[in-house]
């Protein structure tokens, strides 16, 4: 392999994107490793999502630089391309395919193919099945396999879009809210489900629930304004002055 | 998992009544006499034979509205494009036969005092050119319409206004006589189709088994498309779009091939009109046909492709009573039609229709249920 090999998957810098004036990232920077885990926190309008936005090509930043595998410029390609370059993202509102069937949902997820020639030809294989099989194991959807993506509850649409996620074996997940709308239970399975995915793959969680953010015990940054107000240990950012008086509060 | 086959219930159900029809309708014609009350008239093959045609257009707007959300109010161009082609290799087959016996122009241009055929008209006296173009030139309008359309990712409302803008400039264009089509009067007084003349009864039949066979295959292609994972995907982009594109797929690709195929279909059924209606003129790309084509899926239901057929049949017959009966009323009673239907049945025929089933069926297993200790006493 003559790859490259950079200690960092994610590389923005100095990203600047405003809608009609209004800064919603402002000169923002990031690094994150491979298979790092990072929690962002950060109160409404930080910029949270708008940053997922510019690293899966829905948004195109002004300004700025935002490199994957140090090769990669994001701002250059489009959702396909960018999601097929291993970066997967789960939206907020849990989104799947109501009407499809939980297996299909994830067949539909699955790395492979993506044209629609392919997609009229191709043939459903083994490898397939068994690979769905697993992932309907792992997020707790076995005994649903059948059922109609819509019937889920909330939790278990969390859980089936992670799953999707899973199934295009991506480098990079990008996590909105995973807990949002989850019980007490459902959320310390979450935080566990996210730990063991970052054993081998990087991702990036935006979360408010800070209980949840303390039990994913990684390496937070909080975003004010369109850029960082502080990185580091959960304990650090959650006892710096600035980020208690614009998110968490005295 | 389960693989879904092409030939389930609901194929065989509509490949079976289509065999049905395309082997009754014609031995009734032929072998029932007159008299009796079994006998299909023969005015009333062509009139059966446009129905069916129209309901592979309801099958393309299926195809397309149904499983991939895109809502074209302009598949009445492709449509009469096809009609076109196909009424084009007519008029060429009139030969010397016309009211001014030109051996090549046909009337229309001798009329405008044109010395020669214009370059668009050559090739259109061999019927396979024709009917390639008569698929081609749908097929070609809808790739580039649809790849300037999909990759700007204009959707939902403002995609049905741009293909109503499609067609209603593409019916301003061909009423110009310039346009070299026959202008406001279309292109009709056809002879002959392929040798046989065209206002034979053997012809209407074979026209009629044509369209039925037409339409059977135009089914079973959909069918095929949406059991694909092909059909998954659309599906997918109807209900999220955007979790779809984030999934790697490159939406617009997916709706250009899906819209291109339509169109193309839509263009099979237009020139299968032709021939049994005996003209085509700028009148067919006017908004409200298209329109209409909307409200036959709606009607038999959407996303079903059985119901298209369903609905385009049901309507069309509905429309042949009334504007015999009542031709006043007819605008009202399909704008009714469609407001009921979107309101009251918005699964069309074929949803309402299974919802009942559905409903008799927990019913009569609810009685069975309570019947048992009953029985058992």
């Amino acid at each position: 392999m003559t790859e490259p090999v950079t200690p960092t998957l994610l590389y923005l810098d100095n990203v600047t994107v405003s809608f009609d004036g209004f800064k919603a990232l402002n000169a923002l920077s990031l690094a994150l490793d491979h298979t790092e885990m990072r929690a962002i926190i950060g109160p409404n309008g930080a910029g949270k999502t708008t940053m997922m936005d510019v690293i899966t090509g829905k948004t195109r930043p002004n300004q700025g630089t935002v490199l994957f595998e140090g090769k990669h410029d994001l701002t250059s390609l489009d959702e396909a391309e960018i999601a097929e370059l291993g970066i997967g993202r789960k939206f907020q509102t849990p989104t799947v395919f109501d009407m499809h069937s939980i297996e299909d949902n994830l067949l539909l997820a699955l790395k492979g193919e993506r044209g629609p020639f392919s997609a009229l030809l191709s043939r459903h294989t083994n490898q397939e099945s068994e690979r769905i099989d697993a992932l309907l194991e792992r997020v707790r959807l076995t005994a649903h396999r059948q059922r109609r993506a819509g019937e889920l509850s909330h939790g278990q649409k969390q859980w089936l879009e992670i799953g999707m996620l899973l199934a295009q074996e991506p480098k990079l997940l990008l996590v909105d809210e995973p807990a949002a709308g989850m019980t007490d239970q459902e959320t310390a399975d979450t935080a566990d489900l996210l730990r063991d995915i970052a054993k081998t793959r990087s991702v990036v969680v935006v979360e408010h629930d800070m209980t949840f953010v303390r039990e994913l015990d990684v390496k937070v940054t909080c975003l004010h304004e369109g850029s960082v107000l502080a990185e580091g240990p959960l304990d650090a950012v959650s006892a710096n002055e600035r980020v208690i008086e614009v998110y968490l509060g005295r | 998992m389960r693989k879904q086959s092409v030939f389930d219930r609901q194929s065989i159900v509509v490949l079976s009544l289509l065999a049905a029809t395309a082997v009754l309708v014609p031995v009734l014609n032929v072998s029932v006499p007159p008299g009796s009350p079994f006998h299909v008239s023969d005015h009333l093959i062509p009139l059966l034979g446009k129905y069916l045609s129209f309901a592979l257009l309801a099958l393309s707007v299926d195809l397309i509205w149904g499983f991939c959300g895109i809502l074209s109010l302009g598949h009445g161009a492709f449509f009469a494009l096809g009609g076109y082609a196909m009424g084009m290799y007519l008029m060429r087959q009139i030969g010397p036969r016309g009211v001014y016996a030109d051996p090549i122009l046909p009337d229309f241009m001798v009329f405008l005092n044109w010395k020669e055929l214009p370059w668009f008209w050559h090739g259109f006296d061999w019927f396979p050119f024709a009917a390639l173009m008569a698929l081609a030139v749908p097929g070609c309008l809808a790739f580039v319409f649809g790849w300037l359309a999909f990759r700007s990712r204009v959707t939902g409302v403002y995609l049905s206004i741009i293909t109503q803008a499609m067609t209603f400039a593409l019916m301003l264009a061909f009423f110009r006589n310039d346009m070299g089509f026959g202008g406001n009067n279309g292109l009709t007084d056809f002879k002959d189709i392929l040798g046989l003349p065209i206002q034979s009864g053997f012809t209407r039949i074979v026209l009629f088994v044509l369209s039925a066979a037409a339409l059977a295959g135009g089914y079973m292609l959909c069918r095929w498309v949406v059991n694909s994972k092909l059909g998954k995907v659309l599906v997918a982009i109807r209900d999220a779009e955007s979790r779809t594109r984030f999934l790697g797929y490159r939406v617009e690709n997916y709706k250009l091939a899906v819209f291109t195929l339509s169109a193309m279909l839509a263009g099979v059924a237009g020139a299968l009109y032709v021939p049994q209606v005996g003209i085509i003129n700028p009148g067919e790309f006017a908004p409200a046909n298209s329109i209409e084509a909307v409200v036959w899926v709606a009607v038999g239901g959407r996303g079903t492709l059985a119901g298209a057929i369903l609905g385009a049949l049901v309507v069309n017959a509905g429309k042949t009573w009334f504007t015999g009966a009542l031709p006043e009323f007819w605008l009202f009673v399909l704008g009714g039609l469609f407001v009921f239907v979107t309101l009251l049945m918005p699964r069309g025929i074929l949803g309402a229709a299974k919802d009942l089933w559905e409903q008799g069926k927990r019913v009569r297993s609810g009685l069975r249920r309570d019947a048992v200790p009953f029985a058992a006493e």
